[in-house]
């Protein structure tokens, strides 16, 4: 799940990594609010889970109400990359002497963690990393061990930031670390990180990605929830357990397994068609999971066929076939469906079928002559 | 031969009273596979299907000297559970749960490495491995497998390591040993170490290498392959259409920016001389030829 802007930097500040005072607000009045709160000047913010909203005109300085009222109504409903704003972070504006880069992720190459720390912060570390990688001091982090101060402190230095930086830039990186690592982040960034005129080193930004699998550890991850989807097709699917990616094509798809889901797009896209979605209905599947699947593939208007494509392991074929029946009966299949059914209790699956197949209700032997006539259908 | 396991491995079920540990770990039994113990804390003297459980992976490998050990327990505890089949002299370790987080992986990974270097782990989040007629540890369905050899299968995907098995088994073509080493983005056992070992492995004649969108396994993967691999390898790659950014089902399935791509991952195959097919049933056609030729 990544997090807006605002709720990384309140994940922060859980674990004592300083950031600017400031608030949300979702209207103009409440923006003017929050800068009445933290004092001007203040920098209003677009919240969007997109790069590039400076340039976008959605990051705005205002030194006063009048201000905050023309930027924030200009802000809220911008349209960014897609994105459209429904949410200010409005805070503190700080003075900055120096802008420097810091980060933890996982390097799957050495599965250790790696940490990417800059004295060159505020542009995209993938340019810096292109055009000048001495810039950045890579640390490569046993998970075990961890990382401790005396560590940072080498860290800093051999980044090169600024020495009266180095101390306070040292204790961040080890709660940032914490952060990360018992917070359960895939990813934790700060760009920038800076220093203000009067020596201080906060966090101006906050990019962080928490890791679904913990959420059971994370009760406080409830609340970043509410705003987590902004596909209301998604959110259908994850109310209903699913495993679902919404996309812009016309065949609506749905597999067991994630391999056999991204396989089949694949195999759609190869005989001329394009995928309305990614639907893994998951190991074990039974016949409720794939009614709901199918009911939410017939919410998305812009389906014109469905391709179940089933390769029973820990699924079980039959309960598939159930299912179809299950959902036909629950709700009204605008688009016709084509099966393609292999593997655990495949026969009997087909059998619960055969007595309902027509030109709406499909079966087909291979994944590849399936693929071929829901995009036929589709198409058609 | 197989690799890693073959028929005299003696496996234990971490979690065999469980409802997926008993019907996966009953199953495997009733494949052939030597399952000779269970283990749950509280329940040691009981048993599941005459198959005795253990309060610890300690006593059941000292009652049963079983050296593999197939953990099938929630999310939550898995992590300890693998480490305690570590810790209790068990040399060769499946772990099928899905949903462990990230930094347990990494953690576990990292001490497994440091404090138990003989020890394998294989996933976690995979379907297990399988070599047919001899052992089957996880829940890949044996039917779809046939015994015989000669090819090798590695795979990250469940659903598309049985889809695998089955375009080789339908055309008649046997397998030595399938692996599924997992879409987690710290898998125990990867690419490389399967295909070294299937490279010496005398009756491996070729390999199926099934990879996904994600990481950069697949490209070291080529490079290997390129220095070392004298026997065929025909791959597929899940995910060409995948938009960057989404994670595709499984965790370790992301594209980040420009790394991690299907094509990026095809082309370095392909530049080592790998067969990469568009689908798996091209794949499994190419396989078809190959092995005819031998």
């Amino acid at each position: 799940m990544d997090l807006f802007e605002y709720q990384g930097k309140q994940y922060f500040a859980r674990y004592g990594i300083a950031v600017s005072p400031g608030g949300v607000a979702d209207t103009v009045d409440q923006a003017v609010e929050v800068a009445t709160r933290v004092g001007y000047p203040v920098v209003v913010k677009a919240q969007v889970k997109v790069g590039g909203r400076g340039k976008a005109g959605g990051v705005k300085l205002a030194a006063n109400e009048d201000e905050v009222r023309l930027h924030a109504g200009n802000i809220l409903g911008l349209d960014i990359k897609g994105h459209v704003v429904h949410r200010l972070w409005v805070e503190r504006s700080s003075d900055i002497a120096k802008e420097y880069y810091a980060s933890f992720t996982l390097d799957r190459q050495n599965k250790v963690h790696l940490g990417m720390l800059s004295a060159q912060g505020g542009v995209e570390i993938e340019v810096v990393a292109e055009e000048n990688p001495e810039a950045i001091a890579f640390l490569s982090i046993d998970p075990v061990r961890g990382l401790d101060l005396a560590t940072a402190r080498r860290w800093v230095n051999e980044a090169e930031l600024d020495e009266v930086a180095r101390e306070q830039a040292a204790e961040l990186l080890v709660r940032l670390y914490e952060c990360y690592t018992k917070g359960d982040c895939d990813l934790a960034e700060i760009n920038p990180l800076i220093l203000t005129p009067d020596n201080k080193v906060h966090a101006l930004d906050a990019k962080v990605t928490l890791d679904e699998n913990a959420s059971f550890r994370h009760p406080e991850w409830d609340e970043f929830r509410a705003d987590e989807f902004e596909d209301p097709r998604e959110k259908m699917a994850k109310e209903k357990g699913l495993n679902y990616i919404g996309l812009d094509g016309t065949v609506g798809i749905i597999a067991n397994g994630a391999g056999l889901a991204m396989s089949t797009l694949d195999v759609v896209n190869q005989v001329g068609g394009t995928a309305a979605n990614f639907l893994d209905i998951g190991g074990g599947a039974d016949a409720d999971v794939m009614a709901s699947a199918l009911e939410v593939i017939n919410a998305d208007p812009k389906v014109k066929a469905i391709f179940v494509n089933i390769f029973g392991g820990i699924t079980r074929v039959d309960d598939v076939a159930n299912g179809v029946l299950e959902a036909l009966q629950r709700v009204t299949i605008s688009a016709p469906i084509v099966l393609r059914l292999d593997g655990t209790n495949a026969v009997e699956g087909r059998a619960i079928l055969a007595p309902h197949l027509n030109e709406v209700l499909i079966t087909e032997p291979t994944m590849l002559d399936a693929a071929r006539r829901a995009v036929g259908l589709a198409n058609a | 031969m197989s690799i890693f396991v073959d028929e005299n491995t003696q496996v234990i079920v971490q979690g065999l009273t469980g409802g997926q540990g008993r019907f996966h770990g009953l199953r495997n039994r009733d494949y052939g596979t030597k399952v000779v113990g269970g283990v749950t804390p509280g329940k040691g003297g009981t048993d599941v299907d005459g198959i005795p459980v253990f309060n610890s992976v300690k006593e059941a490998v000292a009652a049963t000297g079983a050296t593999a050990s197939f953990v099938v327990v929630p999310p939550k505890f898995a992590a300890a559970a693998i480490i305690e089949a570590a810790q209790g002299g068990i040399n060769f370790i499946v772990c099928i749960t899905e949903g462990i987080p990230a930094q347990d992986e990494a953690v576990t990974f990292n001490r497994l490495v440091e404090e138990f270097p003989g020890v394998r782990l294989l996933g976690p989040n995979c379907p297990g491995i399988i070599s047919p007629g001899k052992c089957n540890i996880g829940i890949t369905s044996g039917d779809i497998a046939l015994a015989g050899g000669p090819v090798g299968i590695v795979s990250r995907s469940g659903t598309l390591t049985y889809q695998a098995l089955y375009e080789l088994s339908q055309q008649g073509i046997g397998q030595t040993t399938c692996v599924g080493i997992g879409g987690d983005p710290v898998p125990g056992t990867n690419f490389i170490d399967c295909l070294s070992a299937f490279e010496a492995d005398p009756e491996t004649l070729a390999v199926m290498m099934i990879g996904e969108i994600g990481g950069s396994e697949e490209e070291r993967a080529a490079e290997w392959i390129k220095a070392n691999m004298t026997k065929p390898v025909v791959s597929y790659i899940a995910g060409v259409t995948a938009p960057p950014g989404r994670k595709m089902g499984h965790a370790g399935a992301i594209i980040s920016g420009s790394k991690g791509t299907a094509q990026a991952k095809m082309d370095a195959l392909r530049a080592a001389g790998v067969h990469v097919c568009q689908n798996p049933t091209e794949a499994g056609q190419k396989m078809g030829e190959i092995v005819k030729a031998f």
